[in-house]
């Protein structure tokens, strides 16, 4: 059971969830809706544990833990699992050896047997199968020159592979073709159990067709100003934001994590750093 | 202490017994060489090509072995891991073993040396040898005592020996040929490489400097390539000398017509070391790789300083540098590019990356173009930054603690310079060598 409560996250000084209450019982799956830049993505930057984000009021209870104390990595061995809305380019590190080592982390803290190569290798070549990614992918870098709809395709594989409690699925919808959609979508009902809770958000009732949600939730301005039952994302569907009070489009543009390179760049002739210089 | 005055007094002691002593010629050469460091001493930041390195403290600096280095071990355990690399994936027969000349304290060890069969018209051996049976061949490619850095006038005065090699036209040398320098038993060696290539002539040349003597010790060295039409010359040089080490090395070729030249450089050891590499596409259509990786930790400081001269029309040139710094330490590079009048259609291109592990560490990289053709593409680029956060999270939320993260990316972006050893065992080698400078490196061994 998850509990969200009165919370407050700010970034840069600059507050974007402002007292964010919302509770998802074990089994279930909600949905959430939200103009762009409401701070649907900070919320599951925040649950994941990023911090950039600075949580300044509010707490997030999960099972009883106090969920925000824990760092990222404690959190996702937990069983608390994160599909980015950009998932990020890694030159250098090959899909293979980031999965196993992600896999082998996630199993370690459960008590279970780490995989070695051959059966991690059956194990993500049937899912890779199952999410219909060839197997090329495991040797190229992660994430990287993967198109938008492969890169989406990775999230679902790594979701499938490290068996998440909770899974949060930042527009996982977003940039897949229709048939991708439906693969995704399989992908994440396979998972549905009465253990696990998933939050999905997304800008598309059309995906809440395949994913069928318990509850909806509408994100505006930092909190939630809304909830109901699929029926209101058809709602939303027909009528946007605007009937329910919530700001219509305060599109502030979606800043999450664009552009990232490697490594940040100073100057171009010359460059040079240090406390020393 | 290993002021001037030490060196000069070095040098009048050792000067009748050097080997060539009786060649005019050098006797000359190592007279004009030690005249000139009596003049400019060590280099201070006051010099044009040490804006961030000084040397002044070597007129303090006493150099003493604390603890002699097991030279037997050392070797046997650089051939062991030559012979782990070079596995069924690698594609070589465990049977090619390559050749290894290993010198000790500057001088050859022929006990622990084991040259191989070579083709015919491929010679290595040492320079001493060389000096008292083909003095006339030796002559055309040693070079000046005016050349390079005052540190090279040094190594000109002092030298007694080094590698010569000799690769007659059209010879093709398969297996690397290995230099090995353990600095032993005393606190400073000095190594003279020669190598002359003809016209055509293909071969790899590794120079190996592993950690040899505890204690403060010096190395100077110069590699001297002369790279004829058509010749295809790889080199690889592995530094791991030990924490207190002071490394000074040039490396500098000259590449005829057609002449492809690959240089990769890992720094990895040492206290300071300086590599100057220099090459001149002194013929139309000659390549060249400048390519280096260089990690430091502590308080350690190292520095490329590099030099690109085209001087002749179509002349190709890629450099690639990456840095990781630690601690406090302080990386330099510098790129210098010269492309003549003459040298029109020069496509050249350099890039410097460094990564910064902490926040005392400092990296400065420095393009120095001077372009005097106009119809030239010419590329470069710097950058100075740290590990990207969105990475490290994106690691991170997958359950991958943060130290690991961390080592994964850094052994990332190191790994890049790697791939372009082209030599299968050779980058396994040096991915061994970056493993180990690298916190965790075990656990990273089946990143590759
Ligand atoms: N690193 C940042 N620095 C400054 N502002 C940020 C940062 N990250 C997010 N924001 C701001 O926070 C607000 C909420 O962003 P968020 O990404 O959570 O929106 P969203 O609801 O996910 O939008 P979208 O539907 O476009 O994905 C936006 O105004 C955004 O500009
Ligand atoms: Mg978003």
């Amino acid at each position: 059971m998850l509990k969200i409560n009165n919370l407050h996250a700010a970034i840069d000084g600059k507050e974007i969830l402002k007292g964010l209450d919302l509770e998802v019982a074990d089994g279930e799956v909600h949905a959430i809706m939200g103009p762009n830049g409401s701070g649907k993505s900070t919320l599951a930057q925040v649950l994941a544990g990023r911090d950039t984000f600075t949580v300044t009021d509010g707490g997030v209870d999960w099972d009883g833990a106090d969920l925000l104390a824990l760092p990222a990595e404690e959190r996702a061995r937990a069983g608390l699992f994160l599909a980015f809305q950009y998932p990020v380019e890694i030159p250098g590190v090959s899909n293979a050896y980031f999965l196993k080592a992600a896999v082998n982390a996630v199993r370690r803290h459960r008590g279970l047997s780490e995989y070695d190569a051959m059966d991690f290798l059956a194990k993500v070549k049937a899912e890779m199968k199952a999410v219909g990614m060839k197997e090329e992918f495991l040797y190229r870098s992660v994430n990287e020159g993967f198109s938008g709809g492969e890169k989406k395709r990775n999230e679902v594989l790594q979701m499938a592979l490290l068996e998440p409690r909770l899974a949060v699925l930042d527009e996982t919808d977003s940039g897949l073709d229709i048939d991708a959609l439906k693969i995704v979508a399989e992908g994440v009902n396979r998972l549905r159990s009465p253990e696990r809770s998933m939050i999905v958000i997304t800008h598309y009732q059309r995906l809440l067709d395949y994913i069928v949600p318990d509850k909806v939730h509408v994100l505006s301005q930092g909190r939630i100003v809304r909830s109901g039952g699929r029926e209101l994302a058809l709602e939303l569907e027909e009528h946007g934001y605007g009937w329910i009070g919530a700001a219509q489009a305060d599109d502030t543009g979606k800043g999450m994590s664009g552009g990232a390179g490697r490594v940040a760049q100073t100057g171009g002739a010359g460059a040079s750093a240090g406390a020393r210089s | 202490m290993s002021a001037v005055d030490f060196w000069l007094g070095r040098h009048r002691d050792l000067a009748a017994n050097l080997p060539g002593a009786e060649l005019p010629w050098l006797a000359r050469l190592r007279e004009t060489a030690i005249d000139r460091f009596a003049d400019e001493g060590w280099p201070t930041m006051r010099r044009e090509n040490w804006r961030h390195t000084s040397l002044a403290f070597m007129a303090q600096q006493a150099l003493a072995v604390r603890e002699a280095a097991a030279t037997e071990a050392i070797v046997a355990d650089l051939r062991a891991r030559y012979r782990t690399v070079q596995g069924p994936e690698n594609e070589v027969a465990c049977a090619a073993d390559g050749h290894w000349l290993v010198f000790v304290d500057g001088r050859l060890a022929p006990a622990l040396s084991s040259i191989g069969s070579l083709p015919s018209g491929v010679r290595v051996g040492s320079l001493a040898d060389a000096l008292a049976q083909t003095p006339e061949a030796v002559e055309a490619a040693f070079g000046r005592a005016e050349e390079g850095e005052a540190p090279e006038a040094l190594n000109a005065a002092l030298a007694a020996d080094g590698a010569w090699i000799r690769l007659a036209r059209g010879s093709l040398v398969d297996e690397p040929i290995h230099l090995v320098f353990i600095a032993a038993r005393t606190a400073d060696q000095h190594l003279r490489n020669l190598v002359v290539a003809e016209a055509g002539a293909q071969a790899t040349i590794v120079e190996h400097y592993p950690a040899g003597a505890a204690g403060s010790t010096l190395t100077t060295a110069v590699t001297r390539i002369h790279a004829a039409q058509d010749s295809h010359l790889g080199h690889l040089k592995l530094q791991q000398e030990a924490p207190e080490a002071i490394h000074l090395a040039a490396l500098s070729a000259e590449q005829a017509r057609g002449a492809v030249f690959a240089s990769h450089s890992l720094s990895f050891g040492a206290r300071l070391a300086r590599n100057d590499i220099r090459t001149r596409l002194a013929g139309e259509g000659a390549e060249a790789l400048l390519n280096g990786l260089y990690h430091a930790d502590g308080r350690r400081h190292v520095d490329h300083h590099t030099r690109i001269d085209h001087a002749r029309p179509q002349g190709t040139s890629r450099e690639f540098y990456r840095g990781l710094l630690d601690g406090s330490a302080r990386g330099v590079f510098t790129g210098r590019i010269l492309v003549a009048q003459d040298a029109q259609r020069t496509d050249a291109m350099q890039r410097c990356d460094n990564l910064l592990l902490s926040r005392l560490a400092e990296a400065d990289a420095r393009p120095e173009l001077e372009i005097y053709a106009d119809d030239v593409k010419c590329a470069h680029g710097a950058t100075v930054g740290q590990l990207d956060e969105d990475a490290l999270f994106y690691l991170r939320s997958r359950g991958i603690d943060s130290a690991h993260a961390r080592q994964l990316l850094t052994y990332a972006f190191a790994a890049e310079v790697l791939e372009r050893i082209a030599h299968a065992p050779l980058r396994a080698l040096g991915r061994a060598a970056l493993l180990e400078r690298l916190p965790g490196g075990a656990r990273l061994e089946e990143l590759s």
